[in-house]
This record gives C-alpha cells, sequence and structure tokens, in this order.
C-alpha cells in the first residue's frame, strides 16, 4: 500500500531523512516512534507529499508521490491524515469542517455529506455537538473531529503524526480508544506516537528512528521483546521509566 | 462677514451638504471595494510560487507607495485624457487613481493577513486534498480577513478622510458643498466647523467601532 525506497532529506545543510525504507501493507498498523527531531514527522509527511524530499521513491497504491506528473490534491483526497494540533477550520462548524473537502473534491451533494459527516460524528461519539465551533471544544474533542474529518473522505490509509501529544492527558484515551477501533476494523495506518500502550495494543510492526535514519523496522513482539538495538533500548526506557 | 454663528445656515443647507456627503460616501465604498479586490489580487501574486509574478506584484505595491495620492490623481486626471485622445471625467478619474492607489495599501494588509493564517492549516487544507485554489478559498482567505477587519476598516477611515482631496478635480463631494456655500453666504465658520465635526463624528464612530471588533477578536 505504501512504499518509501531510500528517501533523504535536507533542510538546506541539514539531511532530517536518511535513506530510509519500509512499507506499510493494506491493513497493517505500523507506529514510528524515536526522540525529537528525529524525523518521523517528516517522514510520514512524505507520504502524501506534504513534505517534499530530493532523493528516494514514494509510492501509495502504485502511485509515485514525488512524481511531478502525480496529480497530487487527487492523491491526498485518498489519504487521511491527522496532526499534532487537530488543525480543524475554525472559522466554520464542526459539521462543515467534515462537510467542506466531501463537496468541494470528492463531489458529493450538501445532504450526502452530512448524513455521512453526522454518522462519522456519530462513530466519535460527537453527534450532539455538528452545529459548534472548533473552538468551542476540548482538544479530545477536537481530535476526534480531525478523524471524523479525515474518515469522511473514505481514505485508503490514515497518517497519524503525533495525534495525542497536544492532549491534557485525561484526553488522551477518548482519541486513542477511536483509533483502536479504527485499527481492528482494518483500516491500513501509520501512526506517529509515543504512546507505547497503543503499539503494544494494535502494532502489526514498529520502526524506531533516529537522527533521520530508520534503526529498526520489527514486528511489535520482536520490539518490545528482547531483541531490539541499543538506541531503541535506551528510548523506551527512557519513555516507559514511570 | 455678518456677525454671530448662524446656525441656521448649516440648517438651511443639509440638502446641498448631503449630496455631497452622497458623493463623498459613493466613492469611499467603491474605492474601498475596488481597493480589497484589486489588493486581494496583488496579495495572492506577491505569495504566489512563481518569481515573476511576486515581483511584478511587488513593484506596482512600491511604487503606488512612494507616490503621493494627489500626483496619481492628477496623473488620471490631466495625462490619463491626454494619452487616450478624449476626456475620462473627473468622477472616473478619480476613482480609478483611487483604486489604484489604494489597491497598494490594502494588499499589504491583506498578504499580512493571509500569512497570519497557519501553516498547518494549509497542510490540512493539502491534505483533504483540496487545490491551492480551494484552499485559498475555503480555508485561508476567510480566516485571513476576520483576522484583518480591524486594520482593513481603519484603511477605509483614512480612506473616507482622503476622498476629500476630489475637490482638485472638482467633483462636488462634502467638503466641495460646504465651501461653495461658505463662499457663496459669506459663513467660513460655520460652514467649515460643520464639515469638521461631521468627518470627526463620523471617523471617531469607525474607530470605535474597529477597537470593539479587536476586542471581541482578541483572543
Amino acid at each position: 500500500m505504501i512504499e518509501m525506497k531510500q528517501v533523504s532529506k535536507w533542510y538546506g545543510e541539514f539531511q532530517v531523512l536518511k535513506d530510509c525504507t519500509t512499507r506499510v501493507e493494506k491493513g497493517e498498523v505500523v507506529v514510528v516512534c524515536g526522540p525529537s527531531g528525529s524525523g518521523k514527522s517528516t517522514l510520514i509527511k512524505c507520504v502524501n507529499g506534504l513534505e517534499p524530499f530530493q532523493e528516494g521513491v514514494v509510492t501509495v497504491d502504485g502511485i509515485s508521490v514525488g512524481d511531478r506528473s502525480t496529480n497530487l490534491p487527487k492523491l491526498r483526497a485518498h489519504i487521511g491524515m491527522v496532526f499534532q494540533n487537530f488543525e480543524l477550520f475554525p472559522h466554520i462548524s464542526v459539521l462543515d469542517n467534515i462537510k467542506l473537502a466531501q463537496v468541494k473534491v470528492l463531489g458529493r451533494s450538501d445532504d450526502e455529506a452530512a448524513t455521512r459527516g453526522m454518522s462519522l460524528l456519530e462513530r466519535v461519539g460527537l453527534a450532539e455537538q455538528a452545529d459548534k465551533y472548533p473552538a468551542q471544544l476540548s482538544g479530545g474533542q477536537q481530535q476526534r473531529v480531525a478523524i471524523a474529518r479525515a474518515l469522511a473522505m473514505d481514505p485508503i490509509a490514515m497518517l497519524f503524526d503525533e495525534p495525542t501529544s497536544a492532549l491534557d492527558p485525561e484526553m488522551i484515551n477518548e482519541v486513542l480508544d477511536v483509533m483502536v477501533e479504527l485499527a481492528k476494523e482494518g483500516m491500513t495506518m501509520m501512526v506517529v506516537t509515543h504512546e507505547m500502550g497503543f503499539a503494544r495494543n494494535v502494532a502489526s510492526r514498529v520502526i524506531f528512528m533516529d537522527e533521520g535514519r530508520i534503526e529498526e523496522d520489527t514486528t511489535k513482539d520482536e520490539f518490545f521483546g528482547t531483541q531490539r538495538g541499543e538506541r531503541a533500548q535506551l528510548f523506551l526506557s527512557k519513555i516507559l521509566h514511570h | 462677514m455678518s456677525g454671530g454663528f448662524d446656525l441656521h445656515v448649516i440648517y438651511q443647507n443639509i440638502p446641498v451638504l448631503w449630496e455631497g456627503m452622497q458623493m463623498t460616501f459613493l466613492l469611499t465604498i467603491l474605492a474601498i471595494g475596488g481597493g480589497i479586490l484589486g489588493g486581494t489580487i496583488l496579495a495572492l501574486c506577491r505569495l504566489a510560487p512563481f518569481r515573476w509574478l511576486s515581483l511584478v506584484a511587488g513593484s506596482y505595491v512600491n511604487f503606488f507607495r512612494s507616490m503621493p495620492l494627489i500626483l496619481v490623481i492628477f496623473w488620471f486626471y490631466f495625462l490619463v485624457p491626454f494619452i487616450l485622445g478624449r476626456p475620462v471625467g473627473g468622477f472616473y478619474s478619480v476613482l480609478i487613481a483611487f483604486i489604484l492607489f489604494e489597491a497598494a495599501y490594502y494588499c499589504e494588509i491583506i498578504r499580512a493577513g493571509i500569512s497570519s493564517v497557519g501553516r498547518g492549516q494549509v497542510a490540512a487544507g493539502q491534505a483533504l486534498g483540496l487545490t491551492y485554489r480551494q484552499n485559498m478559498r475555503y480555508i485561508v482567505l476567510p480566516q485571513a480577513f476576520r483576522n484583518m477587519i480591524p486594520v482593513l476598516l481603519t484603511q477605509a477611515i483614512v480612506l473616507f478622510q482622503d476622498t476629500s482631496l476630489v475637490y482638485v478635480v472638482g467633483l462636488h463631494d462634502f467638503l466641495v458643498n460646504a465651501d461653495i456655500v461658505a463662499n457663496r453666504d459669506n459663513r467660513l465658520l460655520e460652514m467649515y466647523t460643520t464639515v469638521a465635526l461631521v468627518y470627526f463624528v463620523l471617523c471617531l464612530v469607525g474607530s470605535m467601532g474597529v477597537r470593539r471588533l479587536q476586542r471581541s477578536y482578541a483572543l
């Protein structure tokens, strides 16, 4: 489904991604973790072309992301993305947030988009908030709306860029619950997160990144077992300390 | 000059003053509308990924911002008819001058407004499959204009005052009509005081409105 081959990226002189190669099969849930500044967010943003890269190849469903002839908006419409800071559109209502791209990009009718939007809001437990503005919702609620907004496009895969990092601790689980449910339904997911509980629970594979390099790319059991590299060991011991 | 402050002369001339005020309002509104439209296009050009386009728009802005408004008005009133070989008329020449001049100022305001919308919002729109144009139209510009309302209104107040410059081409706006009455009836004190008060009150109300808006939009 998603394939990355020897992807490298530079910000000026600084190399943020070094020769990254990995793949995500249909239905897999791949968790990407690593210390901050290790390039994991940049890596996931290369998948839908939000971050351009200088070397290597990224293909999604057989379509090359870096190819100049690729219709990026069309490709992105089929890849859902959830951001660290939710990024709901503050000037329109919750339901309109979910409707906008359905109508403007997929060409659905207003009614169709609203019906789909309401059923997704129902699913994330926020149907009664449909007419509110994003700023009237808590962080956890906003992130659940953001997930619903991405799902409304019927994506073939979902990308999550640290979806719980900006949340107060008591709101993390309500978002993770939605993500776990999604994973169990067989959604293809690539998730940048430090939530090792989530990884343990639903991940098929875990990628560990450090200094722009994919240091480990293993099954969940291997990663949480003993067969793990020194840096990953150090990282895990830091975040699982308490 | 007959002595005393004669309120009667003001009262008597309200129709002619109102006629002038309508011209002032008409010019202000058309210039704001045209200026914002032109300014938006210029701002989008300045922010466009094509270098030459942003260079052209940037030069336009810098050029008009270095010109005194009165010179631009003269230019369109005297030189453009000369080039075209036929008169343009006071109203249209002044209106075009105002719009072209204001567009340069509105461009900078709108550019700042667009830049005030976060990168994350743009990325979210892109991730949903919106094209550049759709992203601008549905996500960025609505938020940018909301953020800009106070500054846009402030600029509108300045423009409202600047329209009084049309006296140089003989258009009958509020100030010119008051001036005509003042000289005809020899009531300079009454008329100029009235004009000053009306401008003051209208602009004061305008800027109080701006301050209210600023408070309600401030997070």
